[in-house]
């Protein structure tokens, strides 16, 4: 089977019925979408396949052979973060950072399809989204800054780009 | 453990690989049967994957654009319930309501309708929509390809491999649930109206037994909707489960009975 996961051409071998999420993180070594429940539960593994966003965990990876994956760290790069990743920065949108991936993910799907700064529109479309730290109330507020702004006032402390691994690159 | 999937391109291939469904476990998108692998809940010994079968479409003839000239809808299996969501009330709101945009985006109309008998909570909320619109289901099986009812064909889904689903377009729909402002797995009671051509309301719930039921002593007594939802309970026998108990359900069935049938009539 054959993957392009954040716009490289990836190989898999794992079993047809092996969860995406399982192949992305033990397989493939892209580790931003997190296992929170293995059950479609909580959005920490929210990737995008071929544009839309979906659970990882509950796609057998035959069902997407072929298919083009993006994952939070085909959004932007420590040095070049996206509009969203800014925002969730900005807005102090991560706490210990676990529904982070899922959630931008999600945010990034809403905005590219036209979603609006509305808080009620932007809750029912990160409703499948767990946070146990923030309240949400932050990450509300960085997805709706998102939709208006594409550069936010951060200081960017990137690690040395030569040591920096981003998922899914070879 | 090894697993021998097929992978059918074709809803005929689809047909050959299900045989007389012995031993095959069907995943369309996965998003009730992933969970039980994922947990090991159980170890098939061959799959039938969907995914590629070509069976996701909604056959509708328009007059005009955006409108229904009557003739019945029939739609594939494999759809998924985010295409569903532009439907006319039951079976829209009925999808729009079942989880997120994510699950609905890969959640199918035939997993819905075939989701096995709640060991939890239920998860087949499309069924009652269905039951209300008198829905033909056409699958195949050990006795080959049949049509029938939704009713006759729910007790039996899990020896069948469901194909498509056509009904008429009723006259109008309504449906009301149990509100969770999270997606939690499932929608713990919901209750879907519609009214045929010919005026007869038929009702049909999910969340109140092993699947959808029809509401016949509530559809009997439909004029007087405050009547049909006290009525409403002598169709089913509530259980408890984690979110609500079987009493709350009990207090909640007839509200959203006359919900129904109440936005039924101020929309006819
Ligand atoms: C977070 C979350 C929230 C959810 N919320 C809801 C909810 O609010 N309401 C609700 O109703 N459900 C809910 N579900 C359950 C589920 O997503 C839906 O019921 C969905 O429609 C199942 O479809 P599927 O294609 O993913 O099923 P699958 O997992 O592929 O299959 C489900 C069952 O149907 C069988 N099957 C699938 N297709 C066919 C076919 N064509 N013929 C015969 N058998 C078939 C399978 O063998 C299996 O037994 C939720 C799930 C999650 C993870
Ligand atoms: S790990 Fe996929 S939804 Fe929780
Ligand atoms: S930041 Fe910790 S779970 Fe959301």
């Amino acid at each position: 089977m054959k993957l392009e996961v954040n716009g490289v051409n990836r190989e898999v071998r794992s079993e047809p019925l092996t969860p995406l999420l399982d192949v992305l993180r033990e397989e493939l070594d892209v580790t931003s979408p997190k296992a929170g429940c293995h059950a479609g539960g909580c959005g920490a593994c929210t990737v995008m396949v071929d544009g839309k966003p979906r659970r990882s965990c509950l796609i057998p990876v035959a069902a997407v052979d072929g298919a083009s994956i993006t994952t939070v760290e085909g959004l932007g790069t420590p040095k070049d973060p996206s509009a969203v990743q800014q925002s969730f920065i900005h807005h102090y949108a991560a706490q210990c950072g676990f529904c982070t991936p899922g959630m931008v993910v999600a945010a990034t799907a809403y905005i590219d399809g036209g979603g609006s700064d509305d808080k009620d529109e932007i809750a029912k479309a990160i409703s499948g989204h767990v946070c146990r730290c923030t309240g949400y109330t932050k990450i509300l507020d960085a997805i709706a800054a998102a939709t208006k702004q594409t550069e936010f006032d951060i200081t960017i402390i990137a690690p040395d780009p030569t040591t920096v691994t981003i998922g899914g690159s070879e | 453990m090894s697993v021998d999937v097929v992978i059918p391109e074709s809803e005929s291939e689809a047909v050959e690989a299900y045989g007389d469904g012995s031993d095959i476990t069907v995943i369309a998108g996965g998003t009730i049967v992933m969970q039980l692998l994922n947990y090991q809940r159980f170890e098939p010994s061959k799959v039938l994957l969907l995914a590629h079968a070509g069976m996701s479409y909604i056959n509708m003839p328009v007059k005009e654009q955006g409108q229904n000239d009557g003739s019945t809808v029939t739609v594939g299996a494999t759809t998924p319930l985010a295409d569903l969501t532009v439907l006319a009330s039951p079976l829209g709101a009925c999808a729009a309501n079942v989880a997120d945009d994510e699950i609905r985006g890969q959640a199918t109309l035939g997993g819905n309708l075939c989701s096995p008998a709640p060991p939890e909570h239920p998860s087949g909320d499309l069924q009652g929509a269905l039951i209300a619109l008198d829905a033909m289901v056409r699958s195949t099986g050990a006795d080959g390809e049949k049509s029938e009812q939704i009713e006759d064909f729910l007790p039996h889904r899990s020896d069948r491999l469901a194909l498509d689903v056509s009904f008429e377009p009723p006259a109008s729909g309504a449906f009301a649930a149990f509100r969770r402002p999270h997606a939690h797995h499932y929608t713990p009671l919901a209750v879907s109206g519609a009214t045929s051509a010919d005026g007869t309301v038929r009702l049909g719930v999910t969340g109140a037994g092993d699947f959808g039921i029809r509401l016949n002593a509530a559809e009997a007594a439909a004029d007087d909707p405050e009547a049909a939802g006290e009525a409403s309970l002598t169709d089913v026998t509530m259980a408890d489960d984690a979110i609500i108990s079987g009493w709350y359900r009990e207090q909640l069935l007839p509200t959203l009975v006359k919900r129904v049938l109440n936005e039924m009539k101020d929309g006819s």
